[in-house]
């Protein structure tokens, strides 16, 4: 190990060594990313290609009218996420709402399917105001913005 | 008045930037230009205007003049002075312009004061500075002038969004644009150097009390931004891989690998052309945080307005800088001759190290932070969060931090393992006793635990280059990074401490009840009613006792604020030596009772004064080096003058 390397290779072994090592962070991280990162689902989606229970997820879509409730013990929150397909998937959260959530507002939650098709959340973004809104739920309330517009057009 | 004040500074200084980089290169030419001379006073110019038309934003925000676009948009006239001033780069225009008037305050600054590298290097260097200037003066001035008058004076201004309204926050965003900025200098620098092939010790020299400066403003500027996060949105955690948080974390890697490099080119004339790479490298990450924050292209609790037309001025200025310096790069770096050698087993050697892991982790992370936009191409949505960056990152920050333990004790050249073998074995031999001893006493996942080992392991180590030396006559260098490694492991400390120890509760509690957390008991006495300058709230009365002693009151709330409106929840903590009580009141039940989530989080401190510790290691680092300096070029002086003495007589 110790003694120095013969001078014309030593460059060379540094910058093989340094690309072996950056090419191998590199695949690393490309192995890891096609596991570790989170699926996008909307209510329609879990319904049509449920995710594997226990996955980490991202579920976004609109807190159902009339469905959020605290459980018994005064911490769980359950309500219901819906999307403009009306495919519903029930919501199990233990902790504090954010601010401005409300029923009828969009939501992002992260967490994972459990084996019943209960989404347990681990942690919800929810809008705080204009200009601070999860990118996804921004697009969701254009969508919805443009149903609704439709909707209206129609002849009754 | 004072706005086309502001706004008339401003295109003087552009122009300035302009007579700056056109004398720059003209005195590139063989036998230089007389334009050259206009250079430094161009420079220094430039950056007084910048900092004038920045005192007239602030100067707006002060007496809220609401005839200004961006004062009516993001002030409030019912709000505190320092939020008031703060407003003015809490918003997407006036921290464009602090960006400007940093940057040409940097660049003003070398102009004056950098008086060690050759004539011509100095010219390529402020010339450098001033074409990423004129960038960023064009985006500003063409696409979000801060000066913007309203066609009719507003009634009220619009106020800034509270979660802003903070006093860390208020600082938070300059710091880290000291440090953003900062690393311009080294871009320039290295820029600079590649244009004249003037790669060595000196031009190390002369970099390196910039590198250390943005790197002391990145490492404040991050640690303050993950207090605020902390204890502002009432997560609770200190690290949430946010892609903005990722977007100063990438140049702050960047730069501490700068750091070290640049510190085997100043002793050793070693690692030339890699060390004028990470200059690149550097600044080009803060570019890329600069674009990642300011087009809101990814989800982020800091992706403020989207605006796609900022977004892609600012995508193209990215690759015209990025890409035109690896192009020079590209074209030049064959020709920087190849610096000193030295063995594997060296200080070089595991500098080297060091560098080569800290570009692996700054790989890892930029992969995880755009991979959800790479993706998106595709039309799939993920989101990349601590399931991927933890275990990765760890794989090659391990690595890294347990070489950081003997890396210093090594000489410079080529150095035997035999020589450092009994501290190398002491250290190795704490490590395993608390790895040891924390799987004995709990059973805690595998990060933490090589968190608390090797904290412990480096935070003795890194006092062991002092061994066998007079503490008088010990360098004030060598104290600063003596001081900044122990900085990392009392960070470290900190962090696995809070993630292997940390206690949580969630409860529904109703007035005059009781619950545990940890070894606290919180009682929550009432809940009240209070009213702010712009807001209210409800404000739960807790009484918290450590261990059943005396209690101490906290007083969460959850605030509403009517301008803009908008809910927040203010946590509280409780401080102890030992770690923190945090606590947010949230909504309250049907049957009255209230919810209370309560951490008790163990030596989580530490997180916050190991990032002042660094921070701290790279102020004494930098009065070292150009004490150092000072005294190397009065010696030269000295040595000139005796020289011509000798010669006349």
């Amino acid at each position: 190990m110790s003694g120095p390397l013969k001078p014309k290779h030593q460059r060379l072994v540094l910058i093989v060594l340094a690309l072996v090592a950056l090419i191998g962070a590199g695949l690393l991280a490309s192995w890891a990313l096609r596991n570790e990162a989170s699926y996008f689902y909307l209510p329609n989606q879990i319904a049509s290609d449920p995710p594997e229970a226990g996955v980490a997820i991202r579920l976004g879509g609109m807190v159902q009218e009339g469905s959020l409730k605290t459980l018994e013990d005064g911490i769980t929150v359950a309500f219901t996420v819906t999307d403009q397909e009306a495919a519903t998937v029930p919501v199990l959260y233990r902790g504090i709402l954010p601010d401005l959530f409300v029923e009828g507002s969009g939501v992002v939650a992260d967490g994972r399917m459990d084996v019943e098709g209960t989404f347990i959340a681990d942690n919800l973004l929810a809008k705080h105001d204009e200009n601070y809104v999860p990118r996804e739920l921004q697009e969701m309330e254009q969508h919805q913005a443009a149903a609704t517009l439709v909707g209206e057009g129609k002849p009754q | 008045m004072i706005a086309e004040l502001g706004l008339a500074a401003l295109w003087i200084a552009s122009a300035l930037a302009v007579l700056q980089l056109v004398g720059g290169v003209l005195a590139q030419k063989q036998g230089g230009s007389e334009m050259a001379k206009l250079v430094r006073p161009a420079a220094i110019t430039q950056g007084l205007l910048a900092a004038f038309a920045f005192l007239m934003l602030l100067w707006l925000f002060a007496i809220t003049d609401l005839s200004v676009k961006l004062v009516a948009t993001n002030s409030h006239s019912a709000k505190p002075l320092i939020f008031k001033l703060s407003g003015a780069w809490g918003n997407h225009e006036g921290s464009m312009l602090l960006w400007i008037t940093v940057m040409a305050m940097a660049g003003g600054l070398i102009a004056l004061v950098e008086r060690r590298l050759p004539e011509k290097t100095m010219m390529a260097t402020l010339a450098a500075q001033a074409f990423v200037g004129i960038g960023f003066y064009a985006f500003l001035l063409l696409s979000s002038n801060p000066f913007e008058r309203l066609p009719q004076p507003a009634v009220e201004g619009m106020g800034l969004n509270p979660l802003l309204q903070d006093i860390g926050l208020a600082f938070h965003p300059p710091t880290l644009y000291f440090g953003y900025v900062g690393l311009s200098v080294a871009f320039s620098f290295a820029v600079g150097a590649l244009m004249t092939r003037k790669v060595g010790p000196d031009f190390a020299r002369a970099m390196r009390p910039w590198v250390l400066g943005a790197w002391v403003f990145l490492t404040l500027g991050i640690t303050a931004g993950s207090y605020w996060a902390y204890y502002e949105l009432g997560w609770g955690g200190w690290w949430f891989w946010d892609p903005v948080e990722n977007a100063s974390l990438m140049p702050w890697l960047a730069a501490t690998a700068l750091l070290h490099s640049v510190s085997v080119l100043a002793a050793r004339d070693a690692l030339r052309a890699w060390t004028i790479m990470l200059g690149v490298v550097a600044f080009s990450m803060s570019m890329l945080g600069t674009f990642l924050v300011r087009s809101g292209i990814l989800t982020s609790v800091h992706a403020f307005a989207v605006d796609p037309e900022r977004g892609s001025f600012i995508l193209f200025l990215l690759a015209l800088y990025i890409g035109g310096a690896l192009l020079l790069f590209a074209l030049r770096a064959g020709t920087v001759t190849e610096g000193e050698r030295f063995s594997v087993t060296s200080r070089e050697g595991a500098l080297v190290f060091n560098n080569v892991m800290l570009s692996a982790i700054l790989g890892i992370v930029l992969l995880g932070t755009l991979y959800p936009l790479l993706t998106e191409a595709f039309d799939v949505r993920v989101s990349v969060g601590p399931p991927y960056f933890n275990p990765v990152g760890a794989i090659f920050t391990v690595p890294m931090l347990i070489v950081m333990t003997i890396g210093p004790m090594l000489r410079w050249r080529g150095d035997s393992f035999d020589r450092i073998k009994f501290p190398a074995a002491i250290v190795a031999s704490i490590m395993l006793a608390v790895l040891a001893l924390v799987l004995v006493l709990g059973s805690y996942g595998i990060l933490p635990v090589l968190g608390l080992a090797i904290a412990i392991g480096l935070g003795v180590a890194s006092f062991l280059p002092l061994r066998g030396r007079k503490l008088t006559r010990v360098p004030i260098a060598t104290w600063g990074m003596i001081m900044a490694h122990f900085g990392i492991a009392v960070a470290l400390f900190g962090m696995a401490s809070e993630t292997a120890f940390s206690e949580e509760k969630l409860a529904a509690v109703s007035v005059g009840d009781a619950t545990d957390v940890g070894p606290w008991t919180v009682v929550l006495g009432s809940v009240e009613p209070v009213a702010g300058p712009n807001w209210t709230a409800i404000e739960g009365r807790l009484q918290a006792s450590y261990d059943g002693s005396e209690p101490i009151l906290l007083n969460p709330q959850s605030r509403n604020f009517w301008a803009p409106p908008q809910e927040t929840t203010e946590s509280t903590l409780a401080t102890r030596w030992n770690g923190q009580l945090y606590a947010v009141i949230g909504n309250q039940a049907s049957d009255g009772r209230w919810q209370l989530r309560l951490w008790w989080k163990p030596f989580v401190t530490l997180i916050w004064y190991g990032g002042i510790l660094v921070a701290l290691g790279g102020v004494l680092a930098i009065i070292g080096r150009v004490r150092g300096d000072l005294k190397r070029r009065y010696v030269r002086a000295r040595s000139d003058q005796r020289r011509e003495d000798a010669a006349a007589l």
